[in-house]
Parts: structure tokens; C-alpha cells; sequence
């Protein structure tokens, strides 16, 4: 007894003694390692570049910034601890994170409950349909993806699609909402096959959709090493239809898997961070992407990825809210709703009370793969 | 004698969840404290299991998923409410691990903990692939408790934290009394018997089958509630709870420690649920620090943190 009692007093000492001193205090919760380190990562490390830079040019209206971040591991159950943990001890004015969907809902009640504005890195529409009064954020949803990609098929005359889905969080979600918004472009999906997360060859799942009469084109929700294979495989079958990847593949570590060869042709909706090279000078996303893309690279020694792009657009939001609203939770909260064309490397964002999201299909650029290299096609 | 050993270490408990608020500087320390208790309860129930009947289990998160998606599925689709709820996940549960323990309890060792492992791994499947019911790895919301409304219509106003605190130490107490009553009645001495020796038990005419079939059904139900109170606390659940890290986790809080004492298997749960939370300073170490604690543990105090100090304490030594 003696033995439990002390135990949890010395945790609590030690605890007690993380809280810090004044400043702005901004909450990050995220899943830089585990199965979801992919997104958590480069969102970690952008959260942590971004506001070094914030304090050396010193700080918003004069205070520093002061990060605490928490790595979940992907667990929501974590997450939801660490939440209570940023709001109730660290008392920090505002959360970013949640880099999935599960970490980010579990994060969500508790920003609710504790009246912090919180932007998520997550992709599902469930985050911000219906609008949570506190609750923003940054990646466009895997619906807005589907759009994307179901317009292109429209001007290309493709009606009638195939669709091989990945079973993992990603590809489960955007399969979801393909499915939903598919009768607003007209599509009909005739074949719907999906694969495991760890599969290694999908010519059966592949087979079947060109043995389905009418197939048009072949779509891929997917994300990792899953849509590599898929377009390896067809390529082997030598199935001649057009294919969509998502937007969770683009990145040239999508090309270097598949092989260029294989990828030639493939068409994705990406955004403007991964084509910031071939952006055209008029674009007004291109400095912003640039000076990421410069920072991180420099800073890191690996290339930007779209997930640490959520990260970079959300800290911005969240700091330039802080400029205009000080550092009390409702008025970022209020600052950040009345956010208006604020250029990120993800999309142009308008807040309102209505969207939380702020971005609309324009985010997205047509991407098709050209002699392993990317080609704007809008 | 035993019996006031029992009252004893039930109202030590009671008065440390009871003081330990007191000393808590923020509203934070009540989730902490929540969380212990629920991993408590749950690994109350693998004492039973492994503890007194000597059976192993590493597929427990698997009730603990049926437990929390029973209350995010029956409030949406039957209509249930979440209490009753719970009880609907502990039936399910039970009915489960009479159907599947049936089989698999006749296996020992190494092959009832792979044939467990199994089980826990298809509940975890099927939570993941059923999408359209499920929701996916994406998980799905679950409605809070509508006791907390209740009670702040009768004018007491508690946090989501507190409540959980209070909510939690009630279940994890109840289990815990139930678990020590076991202990001493007939069927926990026969349990410890077959723990002992299977051979020797039935040979004294204990009918070794239906004792460890028990068992199985007992650690379900409460691997089941845990996983209702973990779900409606957080809102939110996703299959992560019936995951095969989830099921090691609550054997590792157990045998930590102390798989054979219930007191020392509240210590472990409350020493691995606290040890990532103070150990976010180093971050990088944490899972270092974690695997020393429980080497150095297995090798200095072979029979569990609790137990192995106690004896240590009444000088008989290890």
C-alpha cells in the first residue's frame, strides 16, 4: 500500500514540475511515432521548425511562443490523455494534432469541453460536418479528393469505373466517400474490390475488374506501398484503362516504387507543395510553398511531405489568428473563424461559421505522371 | 483473520482513491487517475484468470472491444442506452467466452495463449473490416452517460474528469471485492488448486473444465466492462481497443505487478499507465525505460512488484 501510495505521489511531484513559465503556450498532440508516424513525423518536425522561426523573429506581438507537444502513437486513447494533459495542466490557449482521424476524435470532445480551439491534421469530413464551434481543420477530406478526381473522369467522358481499395484507415475512408459522391459525377462503380495493408500482389483483384464489361478507368484509394503495387501490377497485365491514385500517394516516393514505366500516365489529385518547382510564377501559393519546401529541406535532409504541409498551413493559421485575436482561447477561436484567403501550401483557406475546412476543390491540382516526373493537367 | 486481510486491503484502497484528489493540482490528474482504474479493473480480471486458475489469456482485448463497441453500436442502432449498454456488452462477452473457452481451455500453455491470441485478433479484424457497421479503422462516436446529466440536475456538478475519477474507482472497487471474495470462497480455492496442479485437482474430485471455463467467462466480463467505461469515457472508439498491444499490455500490467495478488495488479496497471505520462520528458527513452522497469522487475522480483515486496517486508524473503 505504502508502496502504490508513494509511487503515485513521486509521479505526481514529477508530473507537477513540467509546467511552465508564461509566454504563448500552443498544445500539439501527434502521432510522430507508431503505425501512423508517416503523417505524425514530418508534422512534428514542421510544428517544431516553424515556431523556432516564430521566436527568432521574435515571437507574436512581442511573446514567445512555448511548444508543448506530446507523441501519441497513434493511440486515441493517448491522445485523449495527452488533450487533458495540454488543457488542464500545461494550460495551453490552443491544440494542434490529431494526425488521424481516431486520435483527432478522441482530441475533439475534450477541445470542446474545454473551450480551446483546436485545428486537426486528419483527413474525414466527420471532424468538421456537422461544424464543432471550436474544432478546425487543415487537409481537405477524402470526399473533396473523390471530386477531384470523379471531374476529371466527367471531362474525360469516363462513366463507368473500377475501384481497388486499400482496407487500412486511409483507403477505407476515401472508399467510403468515393461511393457516396460518385451519383453527383455520374459514375457508376461496377466492380468495388479492396486489398489488405500488407498485401504484396493484387493481379487477382486486378484481373477481375478488367474481366467486368464496361470498366472506363480504374481508381485507387490508397496509401503506402498498396498503390505502388497496384500500378505495377496492372502494368504487367498489361491492362490498358486509364488509373486514379489519391492524393495520400503523391509524392516521388510513389514513382520510385511503382517504376516509372509502370506510373506513366497515372493521374492524381495532389497539392501545390509537391509541384512547387513547375508551379507557375503567377501562382500565388508558389513563395509560400517555396519557403517551405527551402526550410524544411534544408533544415531536415528529406523532402517535404504533403502531411508536414497540414502542419506548416496549421501553425500558420493558429499564429496569425494569435496576432489579431491575443492570446485568449475565444479570441483566437473567433480570429481563426474570420480567417479570409489566407494563402497556405495546401489550398487558399476562408473560414466561416458554416466551414471549418475553408477550402474548396481548387486546392487540388490534376496531377498526371509524365517520364517519372509530375505535369500539371489544370 | 484472512477475512479482515481482505476488508483491510479493500479499505486501503477505498481511502487512497478517495485522498489522492486532494492532492491533485489540476483536472488532468483525475483522468490519469480514471484511466488507472479502469486498467485496473481489467487486469483485476486477468488475476482471476492467470492468477488464481493458472490459465493464460493474450486475446482479452478482444472482450474489451466487444465491451466498448457494444456502447457505441447499441445507443445508435438499438437504441439502447449507454448504461444498459454495458450490460449488453457483458452478456455478449460472457456468451463468447463460454462458446469459444468450451474449446480452446482444454488447450495448456503456449497453445491456449496462441489459440487466445487468435480470438483477439479476429475481434480486432472483424471491428476493422466491418465497416459499414463499425465504422473502421476510423473508429465511431459513442453517446456519453446520461448519470452525469442526472446528477447535475440534483445540483452536483462534476467535470467529465472527476465524474470518470468517481465512476471508475466505483467499478475498479466493486471489482475488486468481488475478486477477493473469490478468493476466498470455495470456488477460488479450487481455482488455486488447479493453478497448483491439474492432475492433483481433479484427482480431489474438482471438476477442472467448468472451473477454468469459469474463469475464462469471469476475466471476460470484466475485460468487457472495462472496455464500456474506457469507450463511454473517451466518446470515442476505435479498434485500437481490441488491438494485440491492447491484450499484451494488460497481461504485462498484471504479471508487473503481481498476477497472483489484486493489489498488485492495481500497482502495475498504475505503474504503466503513469510511467509514458511522466516519461514524455524523454520521450525518445520512454519505451527504453519501460523494458528495463519490467527486466529489472522478472529478474529482482519474480512473483510481481506487490507480492515480492510484501514478502520481502515480513522477512521471509523471496
Amino acid at each position: 500500500m505504502k508502496l502504490l501510495m508513494t509511487t503515485a505521489v513521486s509521479a505526481l511531484v514529477v508530473l507537477g514540475t513540467t509546467a511552465a513559465m508564461a509566454d504563448i503556450k500552443l498544445g500539439a498532440s501527434l502521432s510522430a511515432s507508431g503505425p501512423a508516424a508517416f503523417l505524425g513525423d514530418p508534422e512534428a518536425k514542421t510544428i517544431e521548425m516553424m515556431v523556432e522561426q516564430i521566436n527568432e523573429a521574435g515571437g507574436i506581438n512581442g511573446e514567445k511562443i512555448d511548444l508543448v507537444l506530446y507523441d501519441d502513437g497513434g493511440d486515441p486513447n493517448k491522445a485523449r490523455t495527452f488533450a487533458t494533459r495540454l488543457v488542464e495542466d500545461d494550460e495551453v490557449v490552443a491544440i494542434i494534432g490529431g494526425s488521424t482521424t481516431g486520435t483527432t476524435m478522441s482530441i475533439l470532445s475534450v477541445a470542446e469541453d474545454a473551450e480551446v480551439p483546436f485545428i486537426s491534421l486528419a483527413g474525414a469530413i466527420q471532424i468538421i460536418d456537422p461544424v464543432h464551434k471550436w474544432v478546425f481543420k487543415t487537409p481537405h477530406t477524402d470526399r473533396m479528393a473523390c471530386e477531384k478526381i470523379f471531374s476529371d473522369m466527367q471531362q474525360k467522358g469516363i462513366t463507368k469505373i473500377g475501384m481497388i481499395s486499400g482496407t487500412d484507415g486511409f483507403g477505407a475512408s476515401m472508399q467510403a466517400q468515393c461511393k457516396d459522391v460518385a451519383p453527383k459525377y455520374a459514375i457508376e462503380i461496377l466492380s468495388d474490390e479492396t486489398y489488405g495493408p500488407q498485401d504484396a500482389d493484387m493481379t487477382p483483384q486486378l484481373t477481375k475488374i478488367r474481366n467486368t464489361d464496361g470498366v472506363q478507368a480504374i481508381l485507387n484509394p490508397g496509401f503506402g506501398q498498396g498503390p505502388a503495387i497496384v500500378t505495377r501490377n496492372k502494368a504487367q497485365l498489361g491492362i490498358d484503362l486509364p488509373l486514379y491514385e489519391s492524393h495520400g500517394v503523391a509524392s516521388d516516393g510513389f514513382i520510385e516504387l511503382a517504376g516509372a514505366a509502370a506510373a506513366e500516365g497515372v493521374r492524381l489529385p495532389g497539392t501545390a507543395l509537391l509541384v512547387a518547382a513547375i508551379l507557375p510564377d503567377s501562382d500565388p501559393q508558389k513563395p509560400v510553398v517555396t519557403a517551405y519546401k527551402t526550410a524544411y529541406e534544408a533544415k531536415y535532409g528529406e523532402t517535404v511531405s504533403t502531411f508536414g504541409g497540414y502542419a506548416h498551413d496549421a501553425v500558420d493559421l493558429m499564429t496569425n489568428a494569435m496576432k489579431t485575436g491575443g492570446s485568449d482561447p475565444a479570441a483566437i477561436r473567433d480570429a481563426l473563424e474570420a480567417t479570409q484567403g489566407y494563402v497556405g501550401t495546401t489550398g487558399i483557406y476562408s473560414f466561416s461559421p458554416e466551414d471549418h475546412l475553408g477550402l474548396d476543390l481548387s486546392a487540388f491540382k490534376m496531377l498526371e505522371i509524365r517520364d517519372g516526373g509530375w505535369t500539371l493537367i489544370d | 483473520m484472512k477475512l479482515s486481510s481482505k476488508w483491510m486491503q479493500l479499505a486501503a484502497l477505498a481511502v487512497l482513491v478517495a485522498v489522492l484528489p486532494l492532492f491533485f493540482p489540476s483536472g488532468y490528474y483525475y483522468r490519469v487517475g480514471a484511466l488507472i482504474f479502469v486498467n485496473g479493473l481489467a487486469v483485476t480480471g486477468l488475476v482471476i484468470l492467470i492468477g488464481y486458475a493458472g490459465q493464460i489469456s493474450l486475446g482479452h482485448a478482444g472482450f474489451a472491444g466487444i465491451g466498448g463497441y457494444a456502447c457505441a453500436l447499441a445507443p445508435a442502432h438499438l437504441g439502447l442506452p449507454p448504461s444498459l449498454s454495458i450490460l449488453l456488452g457483458a452478456v455478449i462477452s460472457a456468451v463468447l467466452a463460454v462458446l469459444i473457452g468450451k474449446p480452446i481451455l482444454r488447450l495448456r500453455g503456449y497453445y491456449l495463449a496462441v489459440a487466445t491470441l487468435g480470438f483477439g485478433i479476429l475481434v480486432s479484424m472483424v471491428l476493422t473490416n466491418e465497416r459499414a457497421l463499425t465504422g473502421g479503422p476510423d473508429g465511431m462516436a459513442v453517446q456519453g452517460l446520461a448519470l452525469r446529466k442526472i446528477l447535475r440536475g440534483w445540483g452536483w456538478k462534476l467535470s467529465s474528469g472527476e465524474f470518470w475519477y468517481i465512476l471508475s474507482a466505483l467499478a475498479m472497487l466493486v471489482g475488486v471485492w468481488i475478486a477477493l471474495n473469490l478468493f476466498q470462497s470455495a470456488t477460488g480455492r479450487a481455482m488455486r488448486a488447479l493453478h497448483g496442479s491439474e492432475v492433483a485437482a481433479r484427482t480431489v474430485g474438482i471438476d477442472v473444465a467448468r472451473l477454468k471455463l469459469q474463469a475464462f467467462v469471469i476475466s471476460a466480463v470484466y475485460a468487457s466492462v472495462a472496455g464500456s467505461l474506457l469507450a463511454l469515457q473517451n466518446q470515442f472508439v476505435t479498434p485500437d481497443i481490441a488491438g494485440f498491444m491492447h491484450s499484451i499490455e494488460m497481461v504485462t500490467m498484471a504479471v508487473l505487478g503481481g498476477v497472483g495478488s489484486v493489489l498488485g495488479a492495481v500497482t502495475g496497471s498504475a505503474i504503466l499507465t503513469l510511467l509514458p505520462q511522466v516519461l514524455t520528458v524523454f520521450a525518445e527513452y520512454e519505451q527504453l525505460v519501460l523494458g528495463l522497469v519490467m527486466i529489472l522487475v522478472m529478474i529482482f522480483l519474480p512473483r510481481g512488484l506487490l507480492p515480492s515486496i510484501a514478502a520481502k517486508l515480513k522477512g521471509r524473503g523471496e
